[in-house]
């Protein structure tokens, strides 16, 4: 087994649930550094201040041979002053531990430049929110639960763009920090990931992503997030990166737009 | 006979100064592995061959000193490495050269290159073309050439 020796953010960046992608889309690469010939693997810390929130995520994942990738992620979510008028308490955070598992089933996105087949990669994420009590009373059904997604992703080289969809059958409410299901609707969606990026050097990549949300809670309506990123790697095992996000409404409070700084650890 | 036949082949190709005598092979421009880009102006982007030439020396010059893949080099011919990845990279890029050198494949069979490998000597043609200050979206369109190469190149 051999260390190391992945191209340039071929392993992309962490997302908030901690599996290899952009900032919020999971795509379709793996984790790490490693080739098919090792193991590698990346430690991210991420901090999105929002208008009235703030959201922190931590996680680590680990790529097998490029073909296998596997994550774990926390989340706190704090409420800030808005925990207070919300009956809640000032400072009141909502956490979550996402476990996640992602195999890469077809192609190369970097290599297969002959033809436009992406690779393709599925993947699971499950869920444990720590706030029961709270995600009932607000109409959630479940504090645990599964995400299933199907990921594409293609590098266009002659282009110098980076492109990936995602179809990620869910139940969560706010990612799963407001439980899973609710009084609303109570079963699995489909919703959408999309994302785009310019490669406009080997080490700095542009872009935005867009991802549709269940809309499962009467008390709230629950809006679709998106991101404007530079990803830039600092050195083959530090990639720094800076967004512009708009999460929507959240838990009734409007227009929860902000950044999101995330610093990831390669190796 | 076959002996004999190999002998005539190979004295019909001399060798070009420098280099050593390799077992006759068809030369075909369909052996640089892929076909070039319409127009000239990635070629022009390439500063055309004097450009070119100057990233392959610096490539070559790069790669058989990068400790990650040097091992590779030792003992192979490095001039006839240097002419025929020119006339490789002038074909690909729309310059008009005939490539005389042989398949990818052949080329690199039991050199035991593995995907780290590849990885590195594209780090060192990224670093190379950058130092000729070809634009990174000119750089990605040769890199788009010669990523799918990888399959031929790479043991597995
Ligand atoms: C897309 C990537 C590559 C291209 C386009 C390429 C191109 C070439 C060309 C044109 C030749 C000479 C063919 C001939 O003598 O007729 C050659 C030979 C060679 N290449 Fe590559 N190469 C690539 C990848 C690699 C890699 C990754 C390594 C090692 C790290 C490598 C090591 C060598 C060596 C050692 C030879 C000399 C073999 C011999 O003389 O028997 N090449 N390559």
């Amino acid at each position: 087994m051999r260390a190391g020796g992945k191209l340039l953010l071929t392993g992309g960046i962490s997302t908030v649930e901690g599996s290899g992608g952009g900032g919020l889309a999971s795509w379709a690469l793996i984790a790490g550094n490693e080739t098919v010939d090792g193991i590698g693997g990346t430690v991210h810390a991420t901090y999105v201040p929002l208008a009235d929130y703030s959201l922190t995520s931590e996680g680590v994942a680990i790529g097998i041979r490029d073909r296998l990738e596997l994550s774990y992620a926390h989340q706190r979510f704090d409420t800030q002053k808005v925990g207070a008028a919300l009956g809640l308490g000032r400072g009141f955070s909502f956490q979550q531990d996402i476990i996640g598992a992602k195999l890469r089933l077809a192609g190369d996105a970097v290599i297969d430049q002959d033809s436009l087949l992406p690779q393709i990669a599925i993947g699971v994420q499950y869920h444990i929110a720590d706030r029961d009590a709270v995600i009932h009373a607000i109409g959630g059904a479940h504090a645990k639960g599964t995400d299933f997604y199907l990921a594409a992703t293609k590098v266009l080289l002659a282009q110098s763009l980076v492109l990936g969809g995602t179809v990620r059958l869910t139940k969560a409410n706010q990612f799963g920090l407001l439980g899973f299901g609710g009084d609303a609707h109570n079963h699995y969606s489909a919703q959408f990931e999309g994302s785009a990026g310019l490669l406009v050097t080997r080490r700095l990549l542009l872009g935005g992503e867009y991802r549709t949300k269940p809309d499962n809670l009467r008390f709230a309506r629950e809006d679709r997030a998106l991101d404007l990123f530079a990803a830039y790697a600092v050195t083959r095992n530090l990639t720094a990166t800076a967004a512009y996000v708009d999460l929507g409404d959240i838990a009734t409070i409007r227009h929860q737009r902000g950044a999101l700084l995330s610093l990831q650890a390669n190796f | 006979m076959l002996a004999l036949i190999l002998a005539l082949a190979a004295a019909a190709t001399p060798v070009p100064p420098g280099e050593q005598p390799v077992d006759p092979y068809a030369a075909a421009d369909a052996n640089a592995g892929a076909t070039p880009v319409a127009g000239q102006r990635l070629w022009h982007a390439f500063h055309e061959q004097p450009g070119v030439d100057r990233i392959v020396d610096s490539l070559v010059s790069r790669a058989i000193v990068d400790p990650r893949i040097a091992e590779i080099f030792k003992g192979q011919d490095i001039v006839r490495l240097r002419r025929t990845l020119k006339e490789q990279f002038c074909y690909l890029l729309g310059g008009g050269c005939r490539y005389s050198g042989r398949e990818m494949a052949a080329s690199h069979h039991n050199l035991g290159i593995q995907t780290k490998d590849f990885n590195a000597l594209v780090d060192d043609l990224q670093q190379a073309m950058s130092r000729e200050r070809v634009s990174p979206f000119a750089q990605n369109r040769l890199l788009a050439k010669l990523a799918p190469m990888k399959r031929s190149v790479v043991e597995r």
